[in-house]
C-alpha cells in the first residue's frame, strides 16, 4: 500500500537559499512549476536569478527568460551580489533568453495569441530547454505572456502544457507571477495558482510603519513545507529569512 | 540575581565561555555610566584584543560613532567590529557614514536586525565571533516585551547555532520580570556588575 503522502519522497531540487530549503523541507520537488508571486519590490526577480546562480554553480543548467527586461541590465544588477561568477554566463551554465526576441523569430507579432501560437511559444522555450538540458527555468513574468493570450481557459491550457512539457524533461520551473499590493489572490487572472505545483507569496508587510518584505510558501505538492510566514532580507551574500514576529501584531498587510 | 562580578571578573568569564555561550550582564541604573563604561571596555578588549575574534555590537543605546570614538579615547581597535546602528539611520548622510557600520532604520524592526546580525557572521570567517545587544533595556523603549521575548529568545537560539558567543547588556531596574526572565531562561551565564570602588 502506498504511504499517505509518497509524493513526500520525491527528489528535491535545492534552491540553494538556505532558509527557504529549510523551510521547504530539502527544496523544491523536481519537475515541480512553482508560481512565485507578489507585487512589486517583494524580491521575486531577485529570488528567481539567486535560484539560477545558486544552481548553476552546483552544476545544473539554468536559464532565465525574460519577458519585459532586458538581459543585458539583469546581469549588471546580478553583478552586486558576491554570490555571483560570471563564468556560469560565460560557459553556458546560465543562459538568459529575451522573450520578445524569441517572438519575433516565431512571427508572433500579433497583440493576442492565438491557441496555435501559444503552442508554438510552448514548443520553442521547450526545445531550447531539452536541447541546452536545462534543469532550472525561471519565466520573468508568467503575467506578461498571460497579458498577450488574455482568456481564462487559454491562460490555464498554456500553464498546463508548459508545466507538464518541462516536467517531462526534469525540469524544475519557477513562474513569476504579478500582483497588485492588495489583491486577494496570487495572480492576475486567478488560474495560474490552480495549476502550478505549488506556490511561493512574497509580500510587503506594514507593522507600526516599518515596511517589511515577508515569504510565505501557500502550497508545494509532494513536500511537508512550513506554512508560517517570514521575513526577508536581499543582502550581497543573498535572501536571509528570519520568522515573523507575531508578538508585534500587524497593522496591515499588503499581499503577505 | 545572577552572579555578582566586577568588570576585570567579567573579562575573566568571558574568557571561558565556550562557543555558542550566551552571557546576561545586568548593570545598575545607580552606577549606570560607569558600568557601561566598563563592560562596554572589558568585553571588547578582551574579544577585539585578546581573543583576536570578530564582534559584531548591535548599538541601540548610543549611535556607533559614538561608540568608534570612546573605543578609539581607549586605544581599542575596530578594525575587526560591526557595528549594527539601530539609532542614527535618520540623523547620518551617506557621506559621514563609516565603513564598519550598517544601519538599521528603526529599533522596532526586529527580524531586520536579526537578519543583519546573520548576514555579518556569516560573511566573516574568524573561528572565534562574539555579539553584543547593547541594551535590551533601549529594546524596551520601543517595542513590548512580548515581541521583545520573541526576538530574544530566536536571536539567542540562532547565535547559539551559529558558534557566535552573545553577550546581552540590560538595566536592572528597566528590565520588566517577564523580559528576565526569558533571559535567565536563555543565557548561559548572569552577571550582575559591580562597579569597584575607586582606590
Amino acid at each position: 500500500m502506498a504511504a499517505p503522502n509518497s509524493k513526500v519522497n520525491l527528489p528535491r531540487c535545492p534552491t540553494g537559499i538556505e532558509g527557504l530549503d529549510n523551510i521547504l523541507d530539502g527544496g523544491i520537488p523536481r519537475g515541480c512549476t512553482v508560481l512565485l508571486t507578489g507585487s512589486c519590490g517583494t524580491g521575486k526577480t531577485t529570488l528567481g536569478l539567486e535560484y539560477l546562480v545558486r544552481g548553476a554553480l552546483a552544476g545544473e543548467k539554468s536559464m532565465f527568460l525574460s519577458v519585459t527586461e532586458a538581459s543585458e541590465r539583469i546581469i549588471e544588477n546580478l553583478s552586486t551580489f558576491e554570490f555571483f561568477d560570471k563564468k556560469i554566463i560565460d560557459e553556458g551554465r546560465l543562459v538568459f533568453i529575451d522573450i520578445p526576441i524569441l517572438y519575433e523569430k516565431l512571427g508572433l507579432t500579433k497583440q493576442e495569441l492565438t491557441p496555435e501560437d501559444i503552442d508554438l511559444l510552448i514548443g520553442a522555450i521547450v526545445d531550447l530547454a531539452s536541447t541546452l538540458k536545462i534543469q532550472r527555468l525561471v519565466l520573468d513574468s508568467v503575467t506578461s505572456v498571460c497579458f498577450r493570450i488574455r482568456h481564462e481557459e487559454k491562460i490555464r491550457d498554456f500553464i498546463l502544457k508548459l508545466g507538464k512539457s518541462l516536467s517531462d524533461i526534469v525540469c524544475t520551473t519557477l513562474l513569476v507571477s504579478e500582483i497588485g499590493p492588495q489583491a486577494d489572490r496570487y495572480s492576475l487572472y486567478g488560474v495560474e495558482e490552480n495549476i502550478a505545483d505549488g506556490v511561493i507569496l512574497l509580500g510587503n508587510m506594514q507593522r507600526h510603519g516599518d515596511l517589511l518584505r515577508t515569504l510565505q510558501i501557500i502550497k508545494v505538492r509532494g513536500a511537508q513545507h512550513s506554512r508560517a510566514q517570514y521575513v526577508i532580507e536581499i543582502t550581497p551574500l543573498g535572501i536571509f529569512l528570519a520568522p515573523f514576529l507575531k508578538g508585534g501584531g500587524r497593522e496591515s498587510t499588503n499581499n503577505g | 540575581m545572577g552572579e555578582e562580578a566586577t568588570s576585570a571578573q567579567l573579562t575573566e568569564g568571558l574568557r571561558s565561555m565556550p562557543s555558542g555561550s550566551a552571557v546576561l550582564v545586568r548593570m545598575h541604573s545607580a552606577s549606570y555610566t560607569d558600568s557601561y563604561f566598563a563592560t562596554l571596555s572589558s568585553v571588547l578588549r578582551e574579544y577585539v584584543m585578546e581573543v583576536r575574534g570578530y564582534t559584531v555590537y548591535v548599538s541601540v543605546t548610543n549611535p556607533a560613532s559614538l561608540l568608534i570614538d570612546i573605543l578609539g579615547s581607549v586605544d581599542i581597535p575596530t578594525s575587526n567590529v560591526s557595528f549594527v546602528d539601530v539609532t542614527s539611520y535618520m540623523m547620518v548622510g551617506k557621506g559621514n557614514r563609516s565603513s564598519n557600520t550598517t544601519y538599521v532604520e528603526s529599533p522596532t524592526m526586529l527580524e531586520t536586525i536579526m537578519l543583519r546580525v546573520e548576514y555579518l557572521l556569516r560573511r566573516n570567517t574568524s573561528e572565534k565571533k562574539i555579539v553584543v545587544i547593547d541594551s535590551v533595556s533601549s529594546l524596551a523603549i520601543h517595542n513590548n516585551n512580548r515581541i521583545l521575548q520573541e526576538f530574544l529568545h530566536i536571536l539567542v537560539n540562532k547565535l547559539k547555532s551559529l558558534g557566535a558567543v552573545t553577550v546581552i547588556l540590560t538595566v536592572i531596574e528597566e528590565t520588566a520580570p517577564e523580559l528576565s526572565n526569558v533571559l535567565s531562561l536563555i543565557c548561559d551565564a548572569n552577571i550582575t556588575l559591580q562597579v569597584e570602588a575607586p582606590k
